[in-house]
């Protein structure tokens, strides 16, 4: 471990025999505290056989909550990803021009819909579809998740694709206007196709900040997604609340950790990597392109600067 | 024009979402700050428990925490965390799940603060006879808390819109006053755009400000 060496040396003996103390005093505590969170659930009967059985021997529990539960996750959080790519991109790339108002536009829509909560978007979106459109109260969820989804992602993309553009080296831009690219040119047949590959860890890792963001619709639009099926579940298996929870949440962090570690697994595979220019947007630089009023400059994408690769 | 606005309390909903947004900040500061203490300290049991909590938390969402202290720990274990009236539970509540999903993210951006400063440093003060205790009071703090300033600010300012995920257990604040007013007044671009006002004079200060003062605090190397 990196952050090992930073703070400490190699323990002697009397370091050893310390960390052994602490490692019991800190099991004793942490023993105490899962005592106690069986105890209280115990004392509710949360922890009988009968309520969590629903999930291990009886496949309707999937087949009917569970997996359609998910699947409305995923189309929702596909789609508002297939959506916002495009979307985000134009903006980013609007961000760059060399035409102040074009730059000026952009940079304000995209400021505004970083600085706005996703449940305000989505509220909106969920009544005006109601008031200006016919889409029927059925599907209404769903396209008022995606558009909430969409026009907060959409704005973050747009700030990972800037991000992206930006680390790259600028002998790149150079040596394409050198030999005579127009503008369109040098962004379409240099800077694009690197970039994207550069931002490809910042885009999945924004893709699990999507998915976590579904189960708002779930809570306060009715969209029948993973956390909505919690209800119908508890209901049906004897108030079983406690366990239903617990098996929404395991399938919300492996589908997350996933995709985190395949974001962590292309980054590292990009800054290792010989043949590009070893320009990345990490995935920890996502939580800073989120936040309004936060400019990213070159030197803060992490190893981005570092683009010597001999 | 604006009429409708009558019968409705917004500065006591934006000072709901701005006290959820304190005491959560607070909480998860303490928490946070904990649990990465735990994740650099030289105990495997500890480092190991630190991420565990951090991957876990990290990837439920937000909503499901939330949701879940209403009706999990309220509603199921009669957790009521010392409140005898609704509003007050909930917002108690809210809290609670605001900091323990916060705290993660706190963890790690005081992790990756420590990780900025470069092992040299701490290879000197260790060479000048320093202990443990004054390499990281006197060398390893100061520098890591100046370079995590900018990623905590993204911090509090995601935890400020996160707190509009409170509605979905009734807390009073802005989004579940916005949902009333779309509900029950005509005027739904003209209330969306309060609403969103609201938020941009919330987060956009916060985030110029703290963006200026890590610029301005930030160690050059």
């Amino acid at each position: 471990m990196s952050s090992r060496s930073v703070l400490y040396d190699v323990p002697g003996p009397r370091a050893k025999k310390r960390n052994v103390l602490l490692t019991v005093l800190f099991l004793i505590a942490l023993a105490a505290l899962v005592w106690w969170v069986v105890q209280s659930l115990a004392d509710k009967n949360q922890l009988e056989w009968v309520k969590w059985r629903p999930f291990f021997t009886d496949s309707r529990a999937w087949s009917t909550y569970l997996l359609p539960g998910l699947e409305n996750t995923l189309i929702a959080a596909s789609l508002a990803m297939v959506i916002a790519l495009p979307l985000g991109a134009l903006f980013g790339i609007a961000r760059l021009s060399e035409h102040w108002w074009v730059r000026s536009t952009a940079g304000i829509v995209v400021e505004f819909f970083r600085a706005i909560p996703v449940l305000i978007l989505m509220l909106f979106a969920n009544a005006a579809y109601s008031e200006f459109t016919d889409i029927s109260p059925d599907s209404r969820p769903l396209y008022a998740v995606v558009t909430g989804l969409v026009l907060y992602n959409a704005s973050v993309l747009a700030e990972i694709v800037r991000a992206g553009i930006l680390s790259l080296p600028s002998g790149q831009s150079d040596a394409a206007k050198a030999i005579g690219m127009r503008k369109s040119q040098v962004m379409r047949h240099v800077l694009l196709p690197q970039s994207v590959t550069a931002m490809l860890p910042a885009i999945v890792s924004q893709l699990v900040v999507i998915v976590k963001d579904t189960a708002l619709g779930g809570a306060l639009l009715g969209f029948s997604e993973l956390l909505a099926s919690v209800r119908p579940m508890s209901a049906n298996y004897g108030a079983n609340t406690i366990a239903s929870f617990t098996v929404v949440a395991v399938v919300f962090v492996v589908l997350n950790f996933a995709l985190t570690s395949f974001a962590s697994w292309l980054e590292s595979r990009l800054r290792r990597g010989k043949r590009s220019t070893g320009a990345v947007v990490g995935a920890d630089a996502v939580d800073q392109l989120a936040t309004p009023g936060e400019r990213v400059s070159h030197d803060d994408l992490g190893g981005a600067g570092g683009t010597s690769s001999t | 024009m604006f009429d409708f606005l009558k019968g409705y309390d917004l500065l006591a909903a934006f000072w709901v979402t701005v006290q959820l947004t304190f005491y959560s900040a607070v909480g998860s500061l303490i928490w946070g700050t904990v649990l990465a203490a735990m994740r650099v300290s030289p105990v495997p049991l500890m480092r190991g428990f630190g991420t565990a909590y951090v991957n876990v938390v990290r990837n439920i969402p937000l909503t499901v925490v939330i949701v879940f202290t209403s009706l999990g720990l309220f509603q199921t274990l009669g957790v009521t965390l010392g409140a005898a009236d609704f509003t007050t539970i909930n917002f108690r509540l809210a809290v609670l799940g605001l900091t323990a999903y916060t705290s993660s993210f706190v963890c790690e951006a005081l992790r990756s603060g420590i990780n900025t400063v470069p092992v040299g440093q701490t290879e000197a003060a260790r060479a000048i006879g320093l202990n443990f205790p004054q390499v990281l009071r006197l060398i390893v703090l100061p520098q890591a808390f100046r370079s995590v300033v900018g990623p905590l600010a993204s911090v509090l300012i995601a935890l400020t819109k996160n707190t509009t995920v409170a509605a979905a257990i009734g807390v009073a604040e802005a989004a579940a006053l916005m949902r009333v007013m779309i509900e029950n007044e005509a005027q739904l671009i003209l209330i969306s755009a309060i609403f969103a006002f609201g938020f941009i004079c919330l987060t956009l200060p916060t985030g110029l400000f703290l963006g200026w003062v890590s610029k301005k605090v930030s160690v050059r190397r």
